[in-house]
């Protein structure tokens, strides 16, 4: 049993790090500000689920595991919104999506 | 085990870095320091049971809670720009 | 392994360093310093400080930007450009550098356990703190016991960097209040129209409260203490003026309260020094606050821990409503 809860945890935290690492290439390579975010949400969602349930896995049932589904909750409550909040801010000054604008260095001008 | 994960997210982190430093707009800046505040989180999780002291956790808790007052006040500070821009063209400044 | 990790975290953090330095355009530098912030807990982390890295968390995650967006507020986007030409200074500098790097080779290797630093009164901390104190987290025990005096002396700085921005920033009603009337509300409700950053922050709102005053009593056995807990709670009464608008913020606690705080957890931890005093003992020996000396320490730390986390909550949010209420009045 622990060596199998082992390799299921070693597996998720593996995966988290693929998840997370193809989020972070896709936020450096993507071409614009959206497809960049869409990539940025992947590592925030997938990949903290994957890894905090992996760790998880290791904790058993103790306070730490309470403490990391707090953790986990409310990164996947704030990460959306603060994704959220940034396209509005985005779409507030102007830029829309699918135009590969590169100039937009000052806002609140 | 846990080196995989953490490996991961320094890569992460250090491409979130690029990011913010070549833009080009200001939001590709706030969505890089949004990322690298979530990998910081899983960061620190991750090396608190490495380190095996899983009382640590409540440093990631920490940043899990607050980590997007940051954003909020990005969005505040663009609302009240754009506010202001509305009032000076009106005033024809 | 974690040797690589420092350096690699540490590479990024002189590249953010250098960026902050080489650009002109004030926003980018602000978020940059998000980054270098967030670089910096980790390093915290790994070097076993989690006192200090929780404190890095709770000020630089939130707040810090949130000050400095106010501060931007007032001022320009772009940094004033000087001559960059400047033998003299470049001299300087590099003399300085040369110097501060050949210091370094006198210092004891990280971790050496000749090093002055350990052979000093570190021991004698570690060795006092379970029978003179008896709580588990040393570095509390050492903050607020046997180094009182240092963290009152902080507590009066903080306090002193509170009434210095109120002086400068200083929010006179009577002047602003004219202008109240004629400026809509729009300029000033937050962000009352986006739903989906309402609803959570609504939600968080409690939580960080809530986890707030577990750091705050829970100093004594994990990380965290007055400090940590006095930046949470202030960025979750910061999170609900983002969302509600600064005058909400304002009737819920109004300026005369963060005054008071921030007088009162100065007042309070000067007045325990003085209580021991009083009853007998040195300032800040808190033993003699009860007859059993472990429980008159315990004792006086919660209270100079209540102290420091009310004046760091009263100042940082006076600050922010100082810079919130200039940010929202006057064209720049």
């Amino acid at each position: 049993m622990g060596v199998l809860l082992d390799a299921i945890s070693w597996l998720l935290l593996s995966l988290g790090g693929v998840f997370v690492f193809i989020g972070g290439l896709g936020a450096l390579r993507m071409p614009n500000l959206y497809t960049r975010m869409h990539a940025a949400s992947l590592t925030d969602t997938m990949g903290a689920v994957l890894i905090i349930v992996g760790i998880m896995l290791q904790a058993g049932a103790s306070l730490a595991a309470i403490k990391l589904f707090a953790i986990l909750l409310f990164l996947l409550l704030t990460s959306p919104t603060a994704s959220n909040a940034l396209a509005s801010a985005a779409l507030l000054a102007g830029m829309r999506p699918g135009e590969a604008r590169t100039e937009d260095e000052e806002p609140g001008k | 085990m846990y080196y995989v994960a953490i490996i991961a997210t320094l890569t992460t982190m250090a491409l979130a870095l690029i990011r913010a430093l070549l833009g080009p707009s200001v939001y590709d800046r706030v969505l890089a320091v949004n990322m690298f505040g979530t990998k910081t989180v899983l960061l620190l999780s991750i090396i608190a049971f490495l380190s095996g002291r899983p009382d640590f956790l409540d440093l990631a808790l920490a940043y899990a809670l607050i980590n997007f007052i940051g954003v909020l006040a990005v969005l505040e500070f663009f609302r009240r720009g754009a506010i202001r821009k509305a009032s000076n063209n009106k005033a024809g400044d | 392994m974690t040797f690589l990790f420092s350096a690699f975290v540490l590479t990024l953090l002189v590249v953010t360093a250098l960026a902050i330095v080489r650009t002109g355009n004030l926003f980018v530098a602000i978020m940059l310093t998000g980054i270098f912030s967030l670089l910096m807990a980790v390093i915290f982390f790994l070097l076993d400080a989690p006192d200090v890295a929780l404190t890095e968390a709770t000020i630089g995650a939130g707040i810090s930007t949130v000050l400095f967006l106010g501060a931007l507020a007032l001022t320009g986007e772009h940094e004033r450009t000087g001559s960059t030409n400047r033998p003299l200074a470049l001299v300087v500098v590099i003399a300085t550098a040369l110097i501060v790097i050949y210091a370094t080779f006198d210092k004891p290797r990280f971790g050496d356990p000749q090093a002055p630093v350990q052979q000093h009164v570190a021991p004698w901390y570690l060795e006092h703190t379970p029978e003179s104190i008896d709580i588990p987290n040393s570095v509390t025990a050492v903050l607020g016991s046997f180094r009182g005096y240092d963290t009152l002396g902080e507590v009066f700085v903080v306090f002193t960097a509170g009434i210095g921005v109120l002086i400068l920033l200083g929010s006179a009603p009577a002047m602003r209040s004219g202008k109240d009337r004629t400026r809509p509300v729009r300029s000033s409700e937050g962000l009352r129209h986006y739903l989906i950053p309402r609803v959570v922050g609504r939600f968080l709102i409690p939580v960080i409260l809530l986890f707030g005053l577990y750091v705050q009593f829970h100093g004594d056995y994990g990380p965290g203490g007055g400090f940590q807990a006095g930046a949470l709670i202030a960025a979750a009464f910061i999170l609900y003026a983002l969302l509600e608008g600064k005058e909400q913020a304002l009737a819920v606690l109004p300026r005369q309260v963060l005054t008071a705080l921030m007088v009162g957890g100065a007042l309070l931890y000067g007045g325990v020094g003085v209580a021991s005093m009083l009853l007998g003992g040195n300032f800040l020996d808190y033993s003699v606050l009860t007859s059993n000396p472990i429980t008159g320490q315990h004792i006086g730390l919660l209270l100079i821990e209540v102290g420091v986390g009310a004046t760091v909550m009263g100042v940082l949010l006076s600050v922010f409503h100082a810079f919130a209420a200039r940010g929202g009045h006057e064209k720049c």
